[in-house]
């Protein structure tokens, strides 16, 4: 089955309504894409910064990339407006991804349980 | 027979087909940079007191790659909008900015894994630790010569976690001087590489598989944009799809190196 027949001329449709989406879709890019290098330099000036204990600057640059992390994957991979299939895929991803965290952090648990047995 | 929904898409999941499949493969690379950001906390948690690096790597080094690629994202974006108006000479500017952004970017990387290379821990028969960057045409057969400072064996926690500001002075070390491995019966020097320590093993695994990414990407987006732009002509829909799917894997790129220059440079 074909999309096209080969013999029909290629020409992409293009009408008002497209090219005033486009046009609102670059604007949000420009915005998102100053954010981003804001929050770049925001990262680094908290890095500078003695909070207290090396901890909240931890919580704090990872607060910060996650947020410029939502505006990538938000605005220009366009998941805010996605198919619901593009979710499904994302949620087991989700899962397995947290999964594999958790794991990580029950891994150190354990660890800290045996040398306690240890001693 | 031809492949159904190579370019429109599916009714009941509204999507084509590489675009499903481009997903599947980032749900696939998030579990491997996940694995190995997990690696990380590993091992960086698991580091003895006060030996894990800071301030080992350039902040604004760093930081420059980081605003590359963001500018490089706009531009994709940018370029893919242009074509879904129409406007091809416009989507190649864009994409044309996007290819400059991955060069800048592959520079600057390729710069600071140099500065690593050249940077040597020297164990000096007194205890102290010469720590600096190799001036290769003043160096001999029996002297070592490297821009550096000398550290204290009280004072080892400056080596881990070196202030912002010092500055490295000309040192001349005669090859006697340096301790000798009573394992390998060498001198004890070496160089800033991965086999180093777990910090500079996990930061050019990362990094390094990351390059690899931004090479990939590069490679794609410039094909697309150059070698294969009469696809254009022929069937601009699939055209369009091809430039959505790269810039999709592209943003991906983009957004590990968001995560991963907090993680490695400042923290």
């Amino acid at each position: 089955m074909s999309d096209r027949p080969s013999s029909t001329p290629a020409t992409l449709h293009v009408d008002e309504h497209t090219i005033h989406e486009m046009q609102h879709h670059i604007r949000r890019y420009l915005i998102v894409g100053v954010a981003l290098a804001v929050g770049t330099a925001l990262t680094v000036w908290a890095s500078l910064i003695n909070f207290g204990s090396r901890e909240i600057n931890i919580v704090v640059a990872l607060i910060i990339a996650s947020a410029k992390g939502f505006l990538v994957a938000g605005f220009f991979m366009h998941l805010i407006s996605e198919k619901k299939m593009i979710y499904a895929v994302l949620a087991f991803t989700a899962f397995f991804f947290t999964g594999l965290l958790f794991l990580t952090l029950w891994s150190m648990a354990h660890d800290n349980i045996i040398q306690i047995h240890l001693r | 027979m031809e492949i159904p929904y190579a370019v429109k898409p599916r009714p009941d999941t509204g999507l084509y087909n590489a675009k499903v499949g481009i997903w599947l493969f980032l749900a696939s690379e998030v579990m491997l940079f996940g694995a190995l950001f997990c690696s990380y906390i590993l091992m960086r948690v698991n580091a003895p007191e006060g030996t894990w690096p800071h301030h080992w790597l350039n902040i604004w080094m760093g930081m420059t790659n980081t605003i590359v690629l963001i500018l490089s994202s706009v531009t994709v974006v940018l370029g893919w909008a242009s074509l879904k108006m129409g406007k091809f000479g416009h989507y190649k500017f864009y994409q044309g900015i996007t290819i400059l952004c991955a060069l800048v970017f592959l520079g600057i990387k390729s710069f600071e894994y140099h500065d690593k290379f050249i940077h040597y821990q020297i164990n000096l028969k007194d205890g102290t630790i010469a720590d600096g960057h190799l001036q290769s045409a003043e160096t001999t057969k029996d002297l070592i010569v490297i821009e550096g400072r000398i550290i204290p064996p009280d004072k080892m926690e400056e080596l881990y976690n070196p202030s912002l500001e010092h500055e490295g002075k000309l040192l001349k070390i005669p090859i006697g001087d340096i301790k000798i491995d009573p394992r390998t019966k060498k001198p004890m020097m070496e160089n800033y590489g991965p086999w180093h320590n777990t910090y500079l093993a996990i930061y050019f695994t990362m990094t390094g598989l990351h390059a690899l990414h931004v090479i990939a990407g590069a490679i794609v987006i410039f094909a697309i944009w150059g070698p294969l732009a009469k696809v254009w002509e022929q069937d601009p829909e699939r055209y369009v799809n091809r430039v959505e799917v790269s810039g999709l894997f592209w943003h991906f790129v983009d957004l590990v190196w968001i995560f991963l220059f907090p993680v490695l440079y400042l923290l």
